[in-house]
């Protein structure tokens, strides 16, 4: 039987606010463990929260820049669970009244392009960390998290495939970095996803039942997540079993997810007014300032790109995606005007590198400037492109400016035609084989003979002469 | 001259002031009379003897450098065992909390020791502030000093204890459903609830959020006046806390109350409240009635649905402020666990008593799916309906007067084992918690056994100063009676 699969995603952000949701700790990522923490964030009896006004404009900003509808007064609730990593027993979420509402965001997908729906995006706070003790066996907790400012942004069940919900995925993180409300890095943790999905007979108009895993935080793992529950679905369907609505976990190093709890398991959470916070009042004001002070979104560099600087459809697609890689490239055009040359190096080698490193692009081991001046040597005609592939892979090992490694290296390109000719006439007079070869026709024979040139020049002769003066050689 | 353990604040600051006494002898003469009438009245859980004379020397001798000194420089005062004191145990009078030692002061308690307040101990109460007789306390019961067989009311009963024993001069004690009035017409003293928003929550272990608030007990007028401005004020740390002008609550204590318009809302004299306690408190509704107040009868017409709505919100509440006492972190851990269930499961058996308990679950229930609209959702509503009540009395009347307790103090173990019948001392001051206004407990006579009785007077929000003159008023022109 074909079947259709439905999927939504629940995305969770860490906001970059300096200051936790409800005191004054930094937000921090590390430091030693309960170094990040106060009466407030670990929950001490008497303990009041305030909320971070910060967090409340960075929600409005994703809200706004997923066309979302911003709630004019919302509260905040609490969420009521026994945990070792929630020192208050009880989260603050919002629960009835989001601060946003109806939202979207386009994705692409090959030639097709989509649009999401976003059901709500709310702000709450993080818990802690349970770190395993290897030395006593026990499980030790670390508050430094706690309270760390979060947005959850809730889909409608709009995706039908892992493709579409990881471009989705990518879609947001590249939106959230845009207007600066978090840094989205997923291997510590600060964007991650919980997975809704359920599987249908194609034409049949009820939903099947869901399931939701918990706490995905890369995209391959997301897109694997994905794969296994459908085959796991549609097997209990087809063997005749019924799926059960349940909470799982995956396990990416098995490559498997396994269930966690079951519906009856679940808690019932007692949502209910926070009574230690006031609603959120917004004015019209405010929200409009907000929305005036927006910054470009990827949707507008992209079609900038494509228009202004006429980077082929794809490239801009891939180079926007990112703000981080999208900076790296005006950065970078702006030094040495070349975009289409940044676009190919980010294109052919950047997006390689910062893959293999596991690094943003924010982090690479070198500078758009560097980069800049990597092309501007190309550019000059001081190095050839060969050349420059060394300077970079340099580049990429010290982050050094490519001049001093052109330099200290001795990489220049010799362009004096006297030289160059020296070593061809030399090469040439060596191999009589070759220029009979290249006369029977043989065009091989020509680039052995610019190799062997090459060869003797430690590859530093300019290309250019040096084939026209074999060439004159060649047909004298 | 009184014994200095009798004196108010307001005299032993003024004692100071004329140097006819010494911080340092004051505060010593506090702690041996504590040394021997706290064996009877047992209103401490915690003496800071050492810190609390140090102090007094400190303070002492700024006073004899002739430096300009706070309204509270030297005195002291007990303070209740739910509100959190740096280096302190603070233990709510739970085994859950025995050995707490909280690392911040409560912001009251900085503002007490910014003005120059000497902090002798803390008190016993109810545990977590739930009771109304402080039989409740894990530790131990509290002795009403007037009659040492008789409860000394609740939750605050340590605090009240304490004052009417003088064994100090003020305390602070906390109200959600009146456990600053009832104690303090039960021992015959004055208790203040402010507005809620008024005093900051920072650091008063929570009970039910949206119904706490930290008040003033003391032996006069003059000292809650006096405590008031002390504590009173916004706090950046408290959400809920009113962002309003400094006021001196000393100023509203004017001996006039002509033309003040009181309203007696019957439903406050009803089936439940004893004949001896109506009988004293319309007494005094007569004497402000010959110092020139206008009284009419009024109805609030929601507050027989007061008490049940209270106690659904304030459990609901509860059961929520108090998941944090996991055995996780702090407090009171069980032996006995294997897994992680376990440690919360037994911790919170074994930490909390019965009451706790009780109002846990009937908090969890009220707050679970399926539920939460017939229980909770209905309570908001009614307590909107009481608080439209009270906003209608308030166009026409300055004030209410009411009895604050419908019986006088009773007999120790009397009521623990009728959770409801205890409930009911709650009755005629919960509407005021629920609603958000300000009222004051002071005392207005003695019934047949000799034990006070006190009477209620409540304003509208944020009107202390109105509350406070009449108290005042009352409190210079009452006969003995």
């Amino acid at each position: 039987m074909e079947y259709e699969v439905i999927i939504g995603l629940e995305v969770h952000a860490e906001l970059s606010t300096k200051t936790k949701i409800y005191c004054g700790c930094s937000t921090e990522f590390g430091g030693d463990p309960n170094t990040h923490c106060c009466p407030v964030c670990t929950g001490m009896p008497g303990a009041l929260p305030v909320l971070n006004e910060k967090v409340v404009e960075y929600a409005v900003r994703a809200g706004l820049a997923t066309g979302c509808e911003i709630a004019r007064e919302s509260k905040q609730d609490r969420k009521n669970y026994f945990y070792p990593d929630t020192p208050r027993a009880y989260q603050i979420s919002q629960y009835d009244l989001p601060l946003c509402e109806h939202g979207h965001v386009d994705i692409n997908v090959g030639e097709m392009s989509k649009t999401i729906g976003i059901t709500r995006i709310h702000i709450e706070d993080d818990a802690g960390k349970l770190v395993h003790d290897g030395y006593t066996g026990g499980t030790l907790v670390d508050l430094n998290r706690a309270g760390v400012p979060l947005i959850e942004i809730v889909s409608e069940p709009d995706m039908r495939s892992a493709e579409e919900a990881v471009a989705y995925v990518e879609k947001l993180k590249g939106i959230l970095e845009y207007i600066g409300v978090s840094d989205c890095k997923m291997q510590e943790g600060s964007l991650r996803a919980d997975v809704n999905l359920s599987i249908r007979p194609v034409g049949q108009e009820k939903f099947g039942t869901r399931t939701e895993t918990k706490n995905l935080n890369s995209f391959r793992s997301i897109a694997r997540c994905i794969e296994f529950e459908i085959a796991r679905q549609k097997e209990v369907l087809e063997s005749g079993g019924v799926v059960l609505q349940e909470t799982r976990r995956w396990d990416d190093e098995a490559g498997e997810g396994y269930a966690m709890r079951t519906k009856e398991e679940a808690n019932d959470y007692r949502y209910f007014p926070e009574p230690d916070l006031m609603p959120i009042r917004l004015s019209e004001e405010y929200i409009q300032n907000i929305k005036d002070t927006l910054p470009e979104l990827p949707e507008s560099r992209r079609a900038r790109y494509i228009s202004e600087i006429g980077l082929p459809e794809y490239d801009a697609g891939i180079i926007t995606s990112s703000k981080h890689l999208s900076d790296f490239f005006e950065a970078a055009v702006a030094v040495c005007g070349n975009a289409k040359s940044v676009s190919n190096w980010i294109m052919t080698d950047i997006i390689r590198i910062a893959k293999d490193k596991g690094v943003e692009y924010n982090e690479l081991p070198f500078t758009a400037e560097n980069l800049a001046k990597l092309i501007m040597l190309i550019d000059k005609g001081t190095i050839s492109s060969a050349i420059a592939k060394k300077v970079f892979e340099e580049m990429v090992e010290t982050g050094e400016n490519p001049e001093k490694i052109v330099e200290a290296k001795g990489l220049v390109q010799i362009s004096d035609e006297g030289a160059i000719k020296e070593v061809v006439d030399r090469i040439v007079a060596a191999n009589p084989q070759s220029i009979a070869d290249y006369k029977a026709g043989k065009d091989r024979a020509l680039g052995f003979l610019v190799g062997q040139c090459m060869k003797e020049m430690k590859g530093k002769g300019n290309p250019q002469i040096l084939n026209k003066l074999i060439l004159e050689h060649l047909n004298k | 001259m009184k014994n200095i353990c009798e004196l108010t604040a307001h005299e032993i600051r003024e004692a100071y002031e004329s140097k006819e006494l010494k911080v340092t002898d004051v505060v010593k003469a506090f702690y041996e009379k504590i040394k021997v009438d706290d064996e009877k009245i047992k209103g401490y859980i915690t003496l800071c003897e050492e810190e609390a004379i140090a102090q007094a020397e400190a303070i002492q001798a700024k006073y004899d450098a002739g430096e300009k000194m706070g309204a509270l420089a030297g005195v002291p005062i007990a303070i209740k065992d739910n509100m959190c004191t740096r280096g302190v145990k603070t233990t709510c009078a739970s085994r859950m909390l025995e050995n707490f030692i909280p690392p911040y002061d409560a912001t009251v308690i900085k503002k007490l020791k910014d003005a120059g307040a000497i902090i002798l101990g803390k008190v016993n109460m109810d545990e977590f502030a739930m009771g109304a007789s402080t039989e409740h306390s894990a530790f131990f019961k509290t002795h009403n000093p007037v009659n040492l067989n008789k409860v000394p009311g609740g939750s605050s009963g340590g605090s009240a204890a304490v004052v009417a024993g003088d064994l100090s001069p003020i305390s602070l004690g906390s109200d959600t459903g009146g456990s600053i009035r009832q104690p303090a017409a039960f021992c015959g003293i004055v208790g203040l609830k402010p507005t809620y928003g008024l005093v900051s929550r920072y650091g008063l272990v929570a009970f039910a959020s949206s119904l706490d608030q930290i008040g003033p007990m003391t032996k006069d007028v003059t000292d809650a006046a006096i405590l008031l401005n002390t504590i009173a004020g916004h706090d950046e740390m408290d959400s809920t806390s009113a962002k309003l002008d400094k006021k001196d609550y000393t100023k509203a204590l004017v001996n006039d109350v002509k033309g003040i318009k009181i309203g007696i809302p019957k439903e406050f004299f009803g089936e439940g409240v004893n004949s001896e306690v109506k009988e004293k408190v319309l007494a005094a509704v007569k004497t402000f009635e010959e110092l020139g107040a206008i009284v009419e009868e009024c109805s609030l017409p929601a507050t027989e649905y007061c008490l049940p709505a209270y106690y659904i919100i304030a459990c609901a509440e509860a059961s929520s402020n108090l998941g944090r006492f996991d055995g996780i972190r702090y407090g009171y851990r069980t032996k006995n666990y294997e897994t992680m269930q376990d440690i919360f499961r037994n911790s919170r058996s074994e930490g909390f008593g019965e009451e706790v308990k009780r109002r846990i679950i009937l908090g969890t229930y009220v707050l679970s799916s399926g539920y939460y609209d017939a229980y909770y959702k209905k309570a908001q509503k009614v307590r909107t309906i009481v608080k439209q009540n009270f906003d209608k009395v308030f166009e026409k009347y300055d004030l209410l007067l009411t009895p604050t307790a419908p019986s006088t103090a009773f007999d120790i173990d009397s009521k623990i084992n009728n959770p409801l019948e205890m409930y009911m001392a709650d009755l005629l001051t919960v509407p005021v918690n629920v609603s958000g206004v300000p009222a004051i407990s002071m005392p207005c006579g003695s019934d047949s056994e000799g034990m006070p009785v006190g009477l209620q007077l409540i304003a509208k929000h944020f009107d202390e100063e109105t509350l406070l003159r009449a108290a005042y008023t009352y409190e210079q022109n009452r006969e003995v009676q």
